[in-house]
């Protein structure tokens, strides 16, 4: 098995997400199943109208967060590799902010390390994101906070 | 001591800039400077619950020692992805 470093991708980026790129990067001869995701931009949440979003992040520290979802997919799950793009910056409606792909020898590992890998991206990656609606503007999180569940996370990983 | 402290997101806009350059005592830890800061902007107490703290990009709790020439970084709640 090649090492951990050649079987993850990680790509922060003011572009388009080019989910082509990530298919291609986890295609391994002895993969069984693909599995992709792709979050877009919804055009409401929580009853408001959303124009579009931005979103900004911690260089280097969100690359870092990144790597360490995936070495602990990797670990945790028979695959064979995960690629995960996040954009930053303005994103309209409809478009991509976030996608992942994972390949495994059979499904159920490829389905359930691409589940982990985007629930761990929303908790840990210091990844921000600005909703924009129709009235106003919003940091999303910022009201209710997540640090109680980061600290969750911090806990299993120590267990 | 000399920190460089980095503000995001929501607490960037709160304080009107992204990064400064600090003096702080020698065995100063996370908490100090988050208690420094306090003192200068009350209405941070507000966010304090949700709020996360990195050096050198990897997160720290409060407790943590900082040396000379480390970058403290600020961590509103983390929002990447998408609610769907």
């Amino acid at each position: 098995m090649p090492d951990e470093h050649s079987r993850i991708l990680c790509k922060i980026t003011q572009d388009s997400i080019d989910l082509q790129e990530l298919i291609d990067f986890v295609a391994d001869p002895s993969a069984g199943a693909m599995t992709t995701f792709v979050g877009t931009t919804r055009n409401t949440n929580d009853g408001r109208r959303v124009i579009r979003l931005e979103y900004e992040c911690y260089p280097g520290m969100a690359e870092k967060e990144m790597s360490k979802i995936g070495a602990e997919a990797l670990a945790r799950w028979p695959i064979k590799k995960i690629a995960m793009s996040h954009r930053l910056g303005q994103v309209d409606i409809g478009e991509a902010s976030v996608a992942i792909a994972v390949s495994a020898g059979h499904r159920h590992a490829a389905f359930e390390a691409c589940h982990y890998a985007i629930n761990q991206l929303k908790e840990t990656v210091p990844i921000w994101k600005k909703e924009l609606y129709e009235g106003g503007e919003l940091w999303i999180g910022a009201q209710t906070g997540t640090t109680g569940s980061f600290q969750r996370v911090q806990e299993e990983d120590r267990a | 001591m000399r920190i460089k402290l980095r503000f995001f997101a929501s607490l960037r806009e709160r304080l009107g800039r992204s990064e400064e350059m600090r003096e702080v005592p020698p065995g100063a830890t996370v908490g100090t400077v988050w208690e420094l800061l306090k003192r200068e902007h009350p209405e941070l107490a507000a966010v304090e619950r949700s709020l996360a703290f990195a050096v050198a990009q990897e997160y720290v709790d409060k407790t943590h020692p900082l040396q000379d020439n480390d970058e403290l970084a600020f961590i509103p709640p983390v929002s990447g992805g998408v609610d769907a």
